[in-house]
């Protein structure tokens, strides 16, 4: 290739690259690729939260990988319903689940909203209609007892909580667990509201009856008059409890409650006995819809815990790029005058190039996105480094040929060849630290030391390219086109 | 100039600095960020900046929410970073609103870090191998770039020792920063400790690089005088790129603000080391290697010789 065209080619790239980082950049849709080409700044340089959430798996329970990809998509659900924009949750590791929330800092009330984010239950609320939207307490006290009934197992009084009965001061647990204690073995009407039974105005308590892990597959239906319903099929180990439930409750309602928040208050109109049940209401496509998605995905397969957080101040952040930005225009403005001092007129077309590198650099953080922490803007700063060595690998070498003897031309183009070999060992070393980096960052959910390799790969592809391609073709075309030949010193031969 | 002829005298400056580094290593110990035992950071800022608590204050405060151990750190005019034993949402907001009312002043939280314990511990395994495993790749891959040259293993272990004299300068003297200015190894280090290994191994094949060529041109003259030339002709390249990189880091490290500093400084340590041991340590332990030298290291007179 003509090194004329080589430099058209080479400016034609530079406008688009300037384009790309052009702060009012509307952004590129091509048919389904849409980037809004905005510079992503991690949650260290805008202020935000991080929670690393694991799964409790502390009663012996398994999770596999299609488990941990739902409970995100669960969280992520959950997270958006809050009304936070721009969550993003990350699978890491076997069992834990990395939630990003740019620009908030109220961790608590997050952290409690996510930690909620647990149970969908089936609940008896006996003769009580609730209104969708009333908030309930569930307990869970009774499920135990019912399992092992429906298994045909003996059920032995529960005298921890007869004893407690005695207490004059019964808390409402105890006095739901009183309840049971003695209904459960005859299995009658569970399902007093607490705030009765203790005569207090506090949430009321009713006791869950199946939770969401009960149901096999939930579906949308719509029978013939047009009106829809949502039907549903139990897993195998929970028909029998259903049944045994629905036979001795009909006309009962059970309410449907995630959260502790009725979604649903169906009354129970049939026994159902074979785990396949329909709930029927005044839906339309888009409640019915919701309340599909929100029956598969409301349970989160386990519960989880938080085992790390971190929340940064938005001001903190804004003095992290500020601060950042400042040293590294100061960096660069020395490199710029090193490499003017140590090789003149290739320093300065080394300098244009690395002017090159960082726009192109930044483009493609635009492009990608790749998101931008305090150590992602570190590991670009080193990158800047890199680049910079491999102008100079090329220039000193480029030195001793010409102190070899041979003409300028010459000396350019096996400065190149020779420095080549050194360059690309060096740079794959790098690449390699950076992969082992990566995939070490994504194993704790590490995102800092993730966005630290992803910026130091780019940057070191990149420098190859400004190196390699654009300081070449550039100081051939100046050549071209002025006689610098005549020149030596501005070679600092 | 020869450069290798000195070569003890640059493993003796090496031992110099790592020796104590790493006494101070064993008899201080590293001083873990949460991020590896487990716990929580609160940083807070107070407005007006007068009404800033002094620290006995705080640790009170923190003792009579149930948090015992809580160490106070003051951070500009008007902060404090508290570091305890890991405390939940609720229990921070508990303390800040105390905080609030106690000292009678607005305080905004700047950050709040909380890291369970087995997370931490995960963390420093996680980076064990990460760094076994980064070594491994470049013994492998050296040896597969440098096929075409006799020992191409040799120059894969000499860049790996060199590798592992920059890890050793890196973590001594963070032993000793830690121990004088109260620093703690968090993940940054490790993320700063993970680039000196990178930037250390890209600088000592650029060394070797040049041993490679030149061991095809000059096959006359001993191996010595080939590493020598070599560690000579590339020594501008070394200083000028040196210069450059510690220049941006220094930039970073003076004007970047607090919160990478000690990640900045420890990469400028990384950095210099990392250069020095190219030249004076990988490039050297080549020559070592090739003469056999450590059979004659009791042999004044052949050591004399070799050393010529």
């Amino acid at each position: 290739m003509k090194n004329n065209t080589r430099f058209i080619l080479v400016l034609l790239f530079w406008l688009i690259v300037v384009w790309a980082i052009l702060p009012n950049n509307p952004g590129i849709h091509i048919g389904n690729f849409n980037r809004t080409m905005e510079t992503q700044l991690g949650l260290d340089l805008r202020g935000g939260m991080r929670v690393l959430l694991e799964a409790d798996l502390s009663n012996g329970q398994t999770l596999t990988q299609q488990e941990l990809e739902d409970a995100k998509t669960i969280l992520l659900n959950r997270s958006n319903a809050l009304g936070v924009s721009e969550v993003n949750f990350q699978t890491s590791g076997g069992n834990r689940i990395v939630g990003e929330f740019p620009g908030l800092t109220d961790t608590s009330s997050v952290i409690a909203a996510l930690k909620e984010v647990g149970q969908l239950a089936f609940v008896s609320t006996g003769s009580t209609y609730l209104e969708p939207g009333t908030k309930v307490n569930v307990s869970y006290t009774d499920m135990a007892a019912r399992e092992a009934a429906a298994a045909g197992t003996i059920v032995p009084t529960n005298t921890a909580a007869a004893t407690e009965t005695l207490a004059p001061t019964a808390t409402p647990d105890s006095a739901v667990a009183t309840l049971e204690a003695t209904a459960a073995a005859t299995e009658a009407a569970t399902a007093e509201p607490t705030a009765a039974a203790t005569g207090t105005t506090e949430t009321p308590t009713y006791q869950a009856v199946l939770t969401g892990t009960a149901l096999k597959s939930v579906a949308i239906g719509v029978d013939n008059l047009g009106k829809y319903y949502i039907s549903f099929v139990m897993n195998d180990n929970a028909v029998k409890v259903f049944s045994d439930f629905t036979t001795n409750h009909k006309g009962e309602y059970l309410a449907i409650v995630l959260d502790n928040e009725v979604i649903e208050c169906p009354v129970i109109n049939s026994a159902i006995t074979d785990g396949k049940g329909q709930i029927e209401g005044s839906f339309t496509a888009e409640t019915a819809n919701n309340l599909v998605v929100q029956l598969r995905y409301g349970a989160l397969p386990v519960p989880f815990k938080v085992v790390e957080s971190e929340a940064v101040g938005a001001t903190l952040g804004q003095e992290s790029v500020d601060k950042s930005v400042l040293a590294g225009i100061i960096g660069l403005a020395m490199i710029v005058i090193l490499m003017i001092y140590f090789y003149r007129l290739p320093g300065l077309i080394a300098d244009v190039a690395l002017a090159m590198y960082v726009m192109t650099s930044f483009a493609l953080f635009k492009l990608i996105p790749v998101t931008l922490t305090l150590p992602g803007i570190a590991g670009f700063v080193l990158s800047i480094g890199v680049a910079v060595d491999a102008n100079i690998l090329i220039f000193e070498r480029m030195k001793e040929e010409m102190r070899a003897g041979r003409g300028l031309r010459q000396a350019i183009d096996l400065g190149w060849k020779r420095a080549w070999p050194s360059i690309r060992d060096s740079n794959i070393s790098t690449l390699i630290t950076c992969a082992i980096l990566f995939i070490f960052g994504g194993q704790f959910g590490a995102t800092i030391v993730k966005g630290f390799a992803v910026t130091l790969a780019i940057g070191v592809f990149v420098s190859l390219f400004t190196a390699i391609v654009v300081t070449r073709t550039f100081l051939h075309v100046v050549l071209d086109n002025l006689k610098f030949a005549e020149h030596p010193r501005w070679f600092a031969k | 100039m020869n450069i290798i002829k000195h070569r003890y005298i640059y493993f003796l400056i090496s031992l110099l600095v790592i020796v104590p580094g790493i006494a101070a290593l064993i008899a201080w110990g590293f001083p873990l960020a949460i991020d590896f035992t487990g716990g929580s950071v609160l940083e807070v800022k107070f407005a007006p900046a007068t009404a800033r608590p002094a620290s006995e204050d705080v640790i009170a405060l923190y003792t009579a929410h149930g948090v015992k151990d809580a160490q106070v750190q003051t951070s500009g005019d008007d902060g404090l970073i508290i570091r305890s034993v890991e405390i939940d949402e609720t229990k921070k907001e508990e303390i800040v609103a105390a905080m609030k009312t106690t000292y009678n002043a607005d305080v905004t939280i700047s950050q709040f870090t909380t890291v369970g314990p087995t997370v931490g511990s995960e963390v420093a395994t996680g980076a064990v191998y990460a760094v076994i495993a980064a070594a491994l790749a470049i013994i492998l891959y050296i040896t597969f770039a440098f096929r075409g040259v006799e020992h191409a293993f040799r120059y894969g272990v000499s860049a790996i020792l060199a590798m592992l004299h920059d890890v050793a300068v890196v973590c001594g003297m963070e032993a000793l920063l830690a121990h004088f200015l109260g620093w703690e190894v968090d993940s940054l280090f490790l993320t700063a400790l993970l680039t000196v290994i990178g930037f250390s191994v890209h600088d000592t094949i650029v060394v070797f690089d040049r041993i490679r060529e030149n061991s095809h041109l000059y096959r006359r003259i001993g191996f010595t005088q080939v590493v020598n030339h070599s560690t000579v002709q590339t020594l501008a390249r070394s200083i000028n790129t040196q210069l450059t990189v510690l220049l941006c880091l220094l930039a970073l490290a003076l004007f970047g603000g607090v919160t990478i500093r000690h990640f900045v400084v420890i990469l400028l340590i990384g950095v210099f080391s990392g250069t020095y041991s190219s030249i004076f340590n990988a490039a050297p332990v080549l020559v070592v290697w090739e003469n056999h030298e450590w059979r004659y290291w009791f042999n004044r007179e052949k050591m004399k010789e070799l050393l010529k």
